[in-house]
């Protein structure tokens, strides 16, 4: 099912994006592939999380206590993020 | 009353044994090798065999940790220092069963459990450590009982077990917390977990949290050499909504096991001073793919509201906060509060829909809940769409329907609502919904029929 949504075909600069918890099920996939070709040479975690949204408009609802992980580290949405790299959105999960 | 008379028979005989041992006990460590250690004897042994006096485990002990003694990382110390040791279990459910069960058996000095609710039968597929006969019993003395039975034969124990039947409130939190070494966060529910974060800010204590839903965990341990906390990590609470219960969303039972494991390891870990804790990172565990990763976390952020430099939070503080209105959801993962979206006039209940069946009033029974839980038990004649496909089945709807009454049900009678307020916007306005959903029909009108 991710086949659908992913665009890895792409020759351009992309990004991986994972969905975990109820980032996925919103989603309704596990992982994307992100397009971050544009006019502007640099893009932010930020302006991922936008197009994102764009794509998966639920997202918003949990986008102010989401963990965002690059490349399996723990980053701030100002950080820059460049062809290959991976992002993971990890909301909080509380059941027990 | 002779129970009674008998219970307080075998406790003084406990009482007198316990003090004979404990003399034995001091004779014997007074001595190299003591004339009284009897070696027929096989429940006991001389505290002291080895290394020049610097150990204490007895015979016992070491015949029962030997598998982990023999972990050269671990050894002798660890195990020392893990006796020493006490371990505070909040939440005696998924997660706490298995963290609870294996620090029981991993020889810590004192293992604390606190929970307030009571053994269902939809619990125990997944918290192991209680038992159909305990339905309806505290879980705590459930799982304590369960505890102790690793020690049975013991005349005395090498665990203590601490019952703590409480709900952890603002108001208890400081007490309960300040009285052990390491806790383990294995509750159910948004509040408490930044409850216990935060107490073990102002405490200084090591939390270890974990956390599972559907087929996924997390594992991380806060407030740990230089570590963030929960609100480091968590600063906004998720919406209502975007942190699901296990009782609506489900989850499956050995992944809040495998984490509960995990939280042992990491607490075992912290309290024996062997290993790397989970600091600043967190474990993710995808059940669905079995595949675990671990993200590197932040440091402590300088800004944050409770465990930044210089100003953290302060026990008095804790308790003036109001946890429930903060992350805008109740401390026990029991049912949503019911919505009342509609007027009376719009709602029947499910006596008044039984009268209805019995009449051959003509309607169309519109089920709203998800496909998945439509298929665990329905009312006959029903038409499952789900709330979130109104709009696009809304000719299919239609179709059915006729010029008949549509009648609207769900598990609770909250979506239901919000299925007659959308169908009445367009064009339905006789539809009405059946208050408190199939829960209510099974208590008021068929007591047979399966609720989940």
């Amino acid at each position: 099912m991710d086949a659908e949504f992913s665009q890895t075909e792409g020759t351009c600069g992309r990004v991986k994006v994972l969905f975990f918890a109820r980032a996925r099920e919103i989603a309704g996939v596990s992982e994307t592939s992100l397009g971050i070709d544009g006019a502007e040479s640099s893009k932010t975690i930020k302006d991922c999380i936008d197009l994102l949204t764009k794509q998966f408009p639920g997202l918003e609802e949990i986008m102010s206590c989401i963990v965002v992980a690059l490349n399996q580290e723990y980053a701030d949405q100002s950080s820059l993020v460049k062809s290959g790299d991976e992002l993971a959105l990890i909301p909080p999960i509380s059941g027990g | 009353m002779d129970l009674a008379r008998e219970v307080q028979q075998l406790r003084l005989e406990k009482a007198k044994l316990e003090a004979e041992l404990q003399s034995f006990r001091e004779s014997a460590s007074s001595a190299t090798v003591s004339e009284s250690c009897s070696l027929r004897d096989p429940t006991f042994c001389p505290a002291t065999w080895l290394s020049g006096g610097q150990h204490y485990l007895d015979r016992e002990m070491i015949n029962r940790y030997s598998r982990q003694l023999l972990v050269p990382a671990f050894g002798v110390q660890g195990q020392l220092n893990l006796l020493k040791s006490s371990i505070l279990v909040v939440g005696a459910g998924g997660l706490g069963s298995s963290a609870a069960l294996y620090l029981a058996a991993a020889g810590i000095g004192c293992l604390g459990i606190v929970d307030h609710d009571n053994v269902e039968l939809n619990n125990l597929h997944r918290q192991i450590i209680h038992s159909e006969s305990s339905i309806g019993n505290s879980k705590v003395n459930s799982a304590a009982t369960a505890c102790n039975a690793l020690f049975c034969y013991r005349i005395n124990s090498m665990l203590k077990v601490v019952k703590h039947e409480v709900q952890l409130t603002a108001n208890n939190s400081v007490d309960l917390i300040n009285q052990y070494d390491v806790i383990v966060d294995a509750t159910d529910n948004v509040p408490t977990r930044y409850l216990i974060s935060d107490t073990c800010v102002a405490l200084g204590k090591p939390l270890v949290s974990g956390a599972a839903l559907g087929m996924d965990g997390q594992l991380t341990v806060y407030n740990f050499n230089g570590g963030p906390c929960y609100r480091c990590l968590f600063p906004v609470p998720p919406p209502q909504g975007a942190c699901q219960r296990c009782s609506d969303s489900g989850v499956l039972g050995v992944v809040p096991g495998i984490i509960g494991a995990f939280q042992a390891l990491e607490a075992i870990k912290i309290a024996s001073g062997v290993g790397d804790p989970l600091s600043k990172r967190m474990l993710i565990l995808d059940g669905f793919s079995t595949s675990i990763r671990v993200v590197k976390l932040r440091n402590r952020n300088p800004d944050c509201s409770v465990c930044r430099d210089g100003s953290q939070i302060t026990e008095r503080e804790i308790q003036e906060l109001n946890y429930e209105s903060f992350t805008g959801s109740s401390l026990s993962d029991k049912s949503p509060k019911p919505l009342s979206v509609l007027p009376d006039s719009q709602r029947i209940t499910a006596k008044e829909y039984f009268d209805y069946l019995k009449e051959g009033h003509p309607h169309l029974l519109l089920d709203v809940r998800e496909a998945h839980q439509y298929a665990i038990s329905a009312l006959p004649c029903s038409l499952n769409v789900p709330l979130a496909k109104l709009e696009d089945r809304l000719p299919e709807i239609k179709a059915a329907a006729q010029e008949s009454q549509i009648i609207v049900l769900c598990r609770r009678g909250n979506d239901s609502q919000l299925a007659v307020k959308y169908l009445r916007e367009n064009g339905k306005t006789e539809a009405v919904d059946i208050i408190g959903g199939l829960e209510s029909w099974a208590r008021d009108v068929d007591p047979r029929f399966p609720i989940y």
